[in-house]
């Protein structure tokens, strides 16, 4: 059971580590922002409930621990991206698509 | 002195059945007070992992005191009764993210370490289906967490998503692969 635990661990500190790598690879704040949240997740995820494996007295705790973390890693990755998105942090220039200019006329129909 | 307990006795007493009245008359409080408590227990029971009564006994008041607080609150989310059915569809639909979730680690660390980043990003526009506020934010929340797209903003029924590998701008399309798989499940939750 305990080496379980390790090797869960292990596959959630590679996550993490890619994580990282993304956000310093990745070109600009939305794409570092995708990475910095998905792999972060799982990665974060897998470390505790691995630690909860390999001591079994503090499993349910490590899991609230990760249910917690699941419910509010979103919330803080979109509050970030709402707030580069609304002081108009610029995307990167090879972006294929941006829809942001159709998306204000939305927001001025609904206000009207 | 007597009159003077007895009095105060009365007025809380009184305050005491205009509280539970009013909990009973509002629609769905009693409800949610009953949820709050049983999510409070149980985290509760998860955090000391003993049957002691000493040990419950605590968790039962403070649980019931923080449930008193914060039912209205729970009211104001408008979440939907529980029913059985929904509670179902609820673990299925927990079952079905997290499968998602690993897909998208996947993809987002294959593409971070790509030697060339086979990377394409953008922003969408896609429609949801869904009503209720608290369904709209779980259904952003999902995108947040599925492969590399994630929820910038919504305003009515419009969401706006960063997607980064994108594969169409065409709104309807763009909302058939990005927001469909997790809608149909919702949408029966929360109908």
């Amino acid at each position: 059971m305990y080496i379980v635990g390790e090797i869960v661990t292990g596959i959630g500190a590679i996550f993490l580590f890619l994580g990282s790598l993304g956000i310093l690879r990745l070109p600009d704040v939305y794409n570092r922002l995708q990475a910095g949240t998905k792999c972060t997740t799982l990665g974060a995820f897998l470390t505790t409930l691995g630690v909860g494996i390999m001591e079994p007295a503090w499993f349910w705790k490590t899991l609230l621990i990760a249910l917690f973390i699941m419910a509010t890693n979103p919330i803080s990755s979109h509050a970030l991206g709402r707030a580069s998105c609304k002081s108009n942090v610029p995307l990167w220039d090879k972006s294929v698509v941006d829809k942001t200019k159709d998306f204000e006329e939305c927001r001025k129909v609904e206000e009207a | 002195m007597q009159i003077l307990v007895f009095l105060y006795c009365a007025q809380f007493d009184a305050t005491l059945k205009l509280f539970f009245w009013e909990l009973h008359m509002s629609n769905g409080r009693l409800r949610g007070f009953t949820y709050l408590f049983v999510l409070l227990m149980l985290i509760w029971l998860a955090l000391t992992l003993s049957l002691d009564s000493q040990e419950l006994a605590v968790g039962f008041f403070i649980s019931i005191l923080l449930a008193l607080f914060l039912t209205k609150e729970y009211a104001d989310l408008g979440f939907p009764p529980f029913t059985p059915a929904r509670i179902l569809y609820f673990i299925f639909y927990a079952f079905v993210l997290l499968w998602e979730i690993i897909k998208a680690n996947f993809d987002v660390a294959y593409r971070v370490v790509h030697p060339k980043m086979p990377i394409k990003p953008g922003v969408v526009v896609i429609k949801t289906g869904l009503k209720s506020d608290i369904a709209k934010m779980l259904l952003a929340n999902s995108i947040t967490l599925t492969p590399g797209t994630f929820t910038l903003d919504i305003i009515g029924d419009r969401l706006l998503i960063h997607w980064i590998n994108v594969k169409t701008d065409d709104i309807d399309q763009a909302t058939r692969i990005i927001g469909e798989k997790f809608e149909k499940y919702l949408k029966v939750i929360f109908k």
